[in-house]
This record gives C-alpha cells, sequence and structure tokens, in this order.
C-alpha cells in the first residue's frame, strides 16, 4: 500500500514537473497578452527537435561528457530566442486589436505551418537522443528504480518556477508583466511600452515552452506530431491552474500529475479521459480556475 | 392615477460609489416623465435596475403591482418594460427590416421558432407600418450599420416598441443627436408613441426636451431624488452642472 | 438564399447525383468523404453564426460514426437508413446534455471546452479498447440500403448516392431553419446578445438550440463517414480533426449553406494530391492561406465578416 503511494506520489511529481515546463509559458502568454497560443505545442516541438540536433551534434564532437546538458537550455534559448519574437513581430502583433477568436484561428494557423516546417527540416522519422538520459543513470526511491533524468526534470521545474517568480516579483520587469496582466488598460495608461514588454512576455513563453520540448527530447522519439498532444495537455494544465497565473500553473501541473499517476496505477482505464474531464469541471464550476486571476464571459 | 411602477427603498453600490440611495419612486400610469441630473447621478443605473440588467444590494420594484425585484432583462420585457439605449442597441449585420422582424417575431412569442420564415406576409406588413411610423420606411432593406446616427435612435425605438410595452424607458434618446434634429427627433417619436398610450420614462440631459415633452420630472443626484414635479416648476429651481455630451 | 440560388443549388445536385455513374470510382469516393466533411464544417459555421467558435465538433464527428458502428455491434443493425437516423439522434442526445453546460460560454471558453469534451471522448474511445477497439477501430460491414444489399461494385455508387440526398437534406433543413425567428436570433446573439435579452429573448436558449442541430449535422457527417470508409477509429474524435473542420469552413466561408462544401470538396482533393506530390508542405500552404485570410480578411471574406460584427458585452 504504502509502496503504492510512493510510486503515485513520484510519478506523480514526475508527470506534474514535465507538465508545469509544458504549461508555464502557456500561462504566461495568455496572461499578459490575452492570447491563447494553439502554436505553443508547435515551439515545444520545436525545441524538442532542436534540442535532439543538438544533442546529436555534441555526442559527435570529443568535448566535455557533462557539457551536453548545456545543450537543452541552448536549445530552448536558440529555439525561443528567434521564433518568438519573429512570431510576435510578424503576426500576433497585428491581431491583438482583433477579438480573441481570430487570434485563436491564426495560432492555429501557426500550428499547421510549423508542423509541416518541422517536416521539412528534419524529415518524419522518428529521432532519437537519449544521451543525456542514459548518461546520469538511476537511482533507487522507495522500492522502484528511476532514471536518474526524472529528478533532473524535478530540478529544472522547481528552478524555472523560482526563476520566473523572482523574475515576477522582485524584477522592475516583472512588475510591469504582472500589472499588465492585472490591468492593461491600466498599464498602457500609465506607460507602459507595450510592444516590447509583448515581444519580451512572448519570447519568454516561447523560451518556456522549448525548454519544455528540449527536456523532453532525450526521453522520447522525437516526431511529427508531439506538439498536438501536448498543446492539449497544456491547455488542461492552465485552465486548471487558473490562466496567468504562476502558482496556478504549478498547481495545476501537480494536480494533474498526480491524478494522471493515481489512475494509471489504479484504474488505467481512465488515464486520458480523468484530465480532460477535470478541465471540463473546471471550466463549468470555477472557469477562474483554481489559482486564477482573470475573469470569464459567460452568460 | 393608477400606479404602473413603483421602486421601494432601492439601493445600488458599485464599490464605494451610490448609484442608488433609498430610491423611492412612483410612476402614473400614462405619464410622461422626464428623469434628468449629472453624469452618474444614477440616472442609467436605475433603468438597469428596473430593467433587471442589475440586481439591487436592498429594495424592492414594483410593476403593476407585481414585484419584479431580481428577473432578468428578459422576463421583465415579458412583462411588458421596454427600454431603448444610450448607444442603440441594433444588430448591424441585419438589415433595418430584419431588426424590425424579429422583434415582432419577439413580441409574438415567436423567436424559437425553426421552421417557418421570418419574412412571412403576416409579420412583414405590421414590421413596415411600424417603420414608417418612425420614417424608417424607405430604409427597410439597408443594412443597419450605414444608418445614420438619428434613424438609429428611432430604430432602437421602434424595435422597443414593436414588443408593446405599457412602459417604455428611453435611456437619452437625443445625445448624440445634433441640435437641429433633437426636437423632431422627438416629434417624431411622440407621436408614435401617442396611440398606443405608453407609459414614458426617459433620462434627458437636455432641459428644453424635458420642458417640451414631459409633465413631469424626477431630478437626480447621487443617487437620490432631489426634486420631482412639473418640469416648468422645477427645472429653474435646481442648478444642475451642464453635462456636455452626454457620452458615456 | 434567393429562389435563382435555390435552383442553382438543385440542379448542382442532380449534376453530382449522375456524375456518381460518370466519374471513376475513386472520385466519387472522395466526393463522398468531402461531403461528410462538409456537412461537419457546415455545424461549425452554423456556430460560427453565433459568434463561436468550435474546436469540438469532432465529438459529434466521433459520436455518429462510433453510434453506428455500436449499433451494429451491439444491436445487429445491418439498414443504412437506421443507422443514420440512430447516429443523427445519438449526436443531438449528447450536444442536448453537453449543451447544458457549455451553451453559457462564450469565445475562448467556449472554444476550449468544446476542445476539452472532445478530447474526454478521444480518451475514452482509446482507452476503453474492449469495448471500442482501441486505435484499431471498430469495423463498419457493408450495409443494407432501403433493405437491399448490394453487391459490392455497386454499393460504392449507392453510397454516394445516399451521402448526397442526406446532404441534400440536411443543406434544405439547415436553409429553412436560417430563414427562420431562429435563424436570425442565431445572427442576432453574434450581433448584440444585449438587444436580444431586451426583446424577451434567451441568448442562452438560442445558442443551445443552434449546438443541438449543429450536433445532428455533424453526427451525420459522421455516420456517412464511416459508411463510405468502413472503418471508424478514435483519431476521428482527436482536437486536429476538429481542427479540420474549422479549416474547411474558413476556406469555403459561411455566407450560404453551400460554402461549405465548397472549402470540403477543394479540401479533400487538395489533400489528396499533396499528400503524393507535395506531403510536407501542403499543411504549411494551408496553414500560410488562412493565416493571410485572418490577417487580412480581404473583402468579401464572408466567414470573418461575421465575426466582425460581434459587440462586446461588458
Amino acid at each position: 500500500m504504502l509502496d503504492t503511494v510512493v510510486v503515485i506520489g513520484t510519478d506523480g511529481l514526475i508527470y506534474a514537473a514535465w507538465l508545469f515546463l509544458i504549461a508555464l509559458g502557456l500561462s504566461l502568454i495568455y496572461g499578459v497578452l490575452r492570447v491563447l497560443n494553439i502554436a505553443h505545442g508547435s515551439f515545444y516541438a520545436l525545441g524538442a527537435y532542436g534540442a535532439a540536433s543538438l544533442i546529436g551534434l555534441y555526442g559527435r564532437q570529443d568535448l566535455w561528457l557533462y557539457g551536453i546538458y548545456l545543450m537543452l537550455p541552448l536549445a530552448a534559448l536558440a529555439v525561443g530566442g528567434t521564433v518568438g519574437p519573429l512570431v510576435e513581430r510578424g503576426v500576433l502583433r497585428w491581431m491583438y486589436a482583433r477579438e480573441p477568436v481570430y487570434q485563436l484561428l491564426a495560432t492555429y494557423a501557426l500550428f499547421l505551418i510549423f508542423e509541416d516546417l518541422v517536416k521539412l527540416i528534419w524529415g518524419v522519422d522518428p529521432i532519437y537522443a537519449y544521451a543525456p538520459y542514459t548518461l546520469l543513470g538511476e537511482v533507487s526511491i522507495g522500492a522502484i528504480t528511476y532514471p536518474a533524468y526524472s529528478l533532473l526534470l524535478i530540478g529544472t521545474a522547481v528552478v524555472v518556477g523560482v526563476l520566473v517568480g523572482v523574475f515576477i516579483r522582485r524584477s522592475r520587469t516583472g512588475r510591469v508583466v504582472v500589472a499588465m496582466i492585472e490591468d492593461p488598460e491600466m498599464s498602457t495608461a500609465l506607460g507602459v511600452d507595450v510592444p516590447r514588454m509583448s515581444v519580451l512576455a512572448f519570447t519568454l513563453g516561447t523560451v518556456l515552452a522549448a525548454l519544455g520540448g528540449a527536456m523532453t527530447a532525450p526521453m522520447i522519439a522525437v516526431m511529427p506530431g508531439i506538439g498536438a498532444e501536448v498543446i492539449v495537455l497544456a491547455f488542461a494544465v492552465v485552465v486548471i491552474g487558473g490562466l496567468g497565473s504562476l502558482e496556478g500553473a504549478a498547481i495545476g501541473a501537480l494536480l494533474i500529475g498526480l491524478l494522471r499517476a493515481a489512475t494509471v496505477h489504479l484504474i488505467p482505464v481512465l488515464e486520458l479521459f480523468v484530465i480532460y474531464l477535470v478541465m471540463a469541471l473546471v471550466l463549468i464550476l470555477r472557469p477562474r480556475g483554481l489559482w486564477g486571476r482573470l475573469e470569464i464571459r459567460r452568460l | 392615477m393608477k400606479v404602473i411602477l413603483e421602486t421601494r427603498g432601492l439601493t445600488r453600490y458599485f464599490g464605494r460609489v451610490v448609484a442608488a440611495d433609498d430610491l423611492s419612486v412612483r410612476i402614473g400610469e400614462g405619464e410622461r416623465v422626464g428623469i434628468v441630473g449629472p453624469n452618474g447621478a444614477g440616472k442609467t443605473t436605475f433603468l438597469n435596475l428596473v430593467t433587471g440588467y442589475v440586481a439591487p444590494e436592498r429594495g424592492t420594484i414594483w410593476f403593476m403591482g407585481r414585484d419584479i425585484t431580481g428577473l432578468a432583462p428578459r422576463a421583465v420585457t415579458r412583462l411588458g418594460i421596454a427600454r431603448t439605449f444610450q448607444v442603440p442597441q441594433l444588430y448591424p449585420s441585419l438589415t433595418v427590416l430584419e431588426n424590425a422582424l424579429l422583434a415582432w417575431a419577439a413580441r409574438e412569442g415567436r423567436i424559437m421558432d425553426p421552421w417557418r420564415p421570418l419574412r412571412r406576409t403576416a409579420w412583414v406588413a405590421p414590421a413596415m407600418g411600424l417603420l414608417a411610423r418612425f420614417g424608417l420606411a424607405d430604409d427597410a432593406e439597408r443594412p443597419t450599420y450605414t444608418l445614420p446616427e438619428g434613424k438609429r435612435k428611432l430604430l432602437d425605438v421602434a424595435l422597443a416598441l414593436a414588443l408593446r410595452p405599457r412602459l417604455l424607458l428611453m435611456d437619452e434618446p437625443t445625445s448624440g443627436v445634433s441640435v437641429r434634429e433633437k426636437f423632431p427627433l422627438m416629434d417624431t417619436l411622440m407621436e408614435a408613441l401617442a396611440p398606443a398610450g405608453v407609459t414614458v420614462l426617459f433620462v434627458e440631459h437636455d432641459m428644453d426636451v424635458v420642458l417640451r415633452y414631459a409633465q413631469r420630472v424626477l431630478v437626480f443626484q447621487g443617487g437620490r431624488v432631489v426634486a420631482d414635479g412639473d418640469p416648468r416648476a422645477v427645472l429653474p429651481e435646481v442648478s444642475i452642472v451642464p453635462s456636455g455630451t452626454g457620452m458615456p | 438564399m434567393n429562389s435563382r440560388g435555390i435552383l442553382v443549388g438543385g440542379l448542382s445536385f442532380v449534376g453530382l447525383g449522375v456524375m456518381g455513374f460518370v466519374l471513376p470510382q475513386w472520385t466519387v469516393f472522395l466526393l463522398s468523404l468531402a461531403l461528410a466533411r462538409g456537412l461537419a464544417a457546415l455545424s461549425v459555421a452554423l456556430l460560427m453564426r453565433a459568434g463561436l467558435v468550435s474546436f469540438g465538433q469532432s465529438l459529434f464527428f466521433a459520436t455518429g460514426a462510433y453510434g453506428a458502428a455500436f449499433l451494429i455491434r451491439l444491436f445487429g443493425v445491418r439498414e443504412a437508413v437506421v443507422l443514420l437516423v440512430g447516429a443523427v439522434v445519438a449526436s443531438m442526445a449528447l450536444a442536448a446534455l453537453a449543451g447544458l453546460w457549455i451553451a453559457r460560454y462564450r469565445e475562448i471558453f467556449f472554444a476550449m471546452l468544446s476542445l476539452a469534451f472532445t478530447m474526454i471522448l478521444y480518451g475514452w474511445l482509446l482507452k476503453a479498447y474492449w469495448i471500442t477497439g482501441g486505435t484499431d477501430g471498430m469495423r463498419i460491414p457493408p450495409p443494407t440500403v432501403l433493405g437491399v444489399a448490394w453487391p459490392i461494385d455497386r454499393l460504392r455508387t449507392v453510397l454516394y448516392l445516399v451521402t448526397l440526398g442526406c446532404t441534400g437534406l440536411a443543406l434544405g433543413l439547415t436553409h429553412l431553419f436560417l430563414e427562420a425567428p431562429l435563424g436570425y436570433a442565431v445572427r442576432a446573439v453574434r450581433d448584440n446578445e444585449i438587444r436580444l435579452e431586451y426583446l424577451g429573448s434567451s441568448v442562452g436558449q438560442v445558442v443551445y438550440w443552434t449546438y443541438v442541430l449543429a450536433a445532428g449535422l455533424a453526427g451525420l457527417g459522421g455516420v456517412l463517414m464511416a459508411l463510405n470508409v468502413g472503418h471508424v477509429d478514435p483519431q476521428l474524435a482527436y482536437w486536429t480533426t476538429a481542427g479540420e473542420f474549422v479549416f474547411i469552413t474558413l476556406l469555403g466561408g459561411t455566407e450560404s449553406v453551400l460554402a461549405p462544401f465548397l472549402g470540403a470538396v477543394l479540401f479533400e482533393f487538395f489533400r489528396t494530391y499533396a499528400l503524393k506530390y507535395a506531403p510536407y508542405t501542403w499543411q504549411m500552404a494551408l496553414g500560410g492561406m488562412m493565416l493571410l485570410l485572418v490577417l487580412f480578411m480581404p473583402r468579401g471574406l464572408w466567414t470573418l465578416r461575421h465575426l466582425r460584427f460581434r459587440k462586446a458585452v461588458s
């Protein structure tokens, strides 16, 4: 019994860390820019592919073994840093004044474009880059052995969460971001350089998405379609935790992570089912999310 | 005179702003009442409260002897209160006639009808008649978003009137209308309203309009009624800060 | 749509019917699929008239398809007409239930809730493999049509005609709907919810019934797809399927009831050729096209014009 609890807890924590990484960027972007970015999954995929390529490249040189882990944030920054501003300035900038449905359709169009872009650049065959994964070996928790990489994942999630939290709470730019989340009109009135902040916020979100992908790359077969799966999961986390809220993303991730771990071990048939069920329930009962600050339009 | 609308102790806050402060008002059937007051005095809030768009913190609202406090706008409308808006609320992508027909369908209780056409003979004739009373007959096939402001106001009232209300609330019918057109607009309105025997309450910023068309005026300030009576007697006494164009 | 439009539409249908005997089988097959998807796109278009974007019509598409599969598997039904009716009823019943919640939301939250619902079904279809067949899906054996067990070489044409007929019927009913007060009320919801409430109507009710009707259309599309393909799988409920429907609607427009079908036919044929000649770029091309449409909205792009009139309700 205790064993099951430990297993569920650890599994849940690992999954939650992963969810947190993929969802944080989405939540941030929605909070600041009020755009629900369907292409978020594409940034994740690009991060994964980018990391896979960099890992492959690095592995072929004869360099410091553990330097390979630097490829992960590097990929994230490279992808996020280029694609983010491009998308924001090139496409989203024109969409802010429009109704949300337009924005949704625009980001969906971007998603379609990126799906093919990935195939064009990397082909359709799966890519494997599990060096970082196997390098760390295994670790025992209770009676089960886990790959140590999973702990790295949790650590990364915590670090990222703390960093973003500090950035938002303490730094001046961060507080402007929060202000923009809470009251966009007031921010403009107070002279916030909205275009600059928008690019910044969006790029941050993109980098986070790409980081999620990069961290995941060593664990999976990187192939077309991973973006599509991730989007709905990210949505679910963000809706449950509350849009635009850092704590919300963490709470949502934890909740779903644990819930999924529990269902996988106890009632496997509910696994995929349960996440979206909770998402639907939250939308219906508490649309603001468990920790959210933004009001939902409802009649 | 029979009381058609009565509010008792109506109170509503928005944060720290007192929009309605213990409002107790009685409107008699068939009266033409003007509501005046500076911006923020609670005039539009009063209309919102009466029509159920906003709920009061305290107090009750009685319409034709029936407690309508807390009812939603659609229920209030079905009981016989209709309303127009400062910014005319129309269906911009539909034509003028289609707007009127929808209102007529609502009047007949047939909006939820999914089969028979909206443009049916039984309705087109009276809808056109309604438009004609407001001078809009020639604009029937125009998309509503092309209408000039004055006609939009008229259409707004026409839609409200289509519902055969016992009580009509108008929120600044002449705001945004040029000085030259105010009186002709009100003339058209009042003429169209006359045969219907409707009780009319209208919020106005233009004192001349109130003097000319209302038999009674309620002066609002800070959520309360500070004066109530014949406009010719009341208005010169009360000093009201002019409020510009009356735009929200 | 005026009487001339109806005449044109009617002639087109007759023409399409004749083509069923003239064109090669694979073309007829594609046309059938296009029509089925067109119905789903029509359902998206209907909701768009109310100002709502649904990323979840795949829910009803899949319900229609699997509904037929279950009718066959559990009740031994073989007649196409029964399957069609059953699937549509199942979809509308589901919508009647789901609508109780979803019809109260707008914009992004409507879209997300619709997405969540369809993913719930997807999850169940995938995991409950002992009933649903999991990733393998379920097979749809050739049905009897109007009581006749048609020989295989004729069946494709017969199914095409059935599809065409159902589509025509659905189009006709939808057209009637759109010309009726409720059909106009749908547009009124998009234009001005306040005004509708102040006419004494319930916006929620209008949206609810539109949602149910749209579900019926999507469900019909789903069962027709299932009958033509002979197979159903969970992918039908995946959100990207719903995304395809949205895309088709944008391609074709919502101005007339025929528009989504134009989009669907274009899409179907484009995709078939593209998969052969430009497998890695056709989605990008379509996505790029869609982006341009959304960004620049050239006049005369009917679909988006409908979304333009949405008044923000505070």
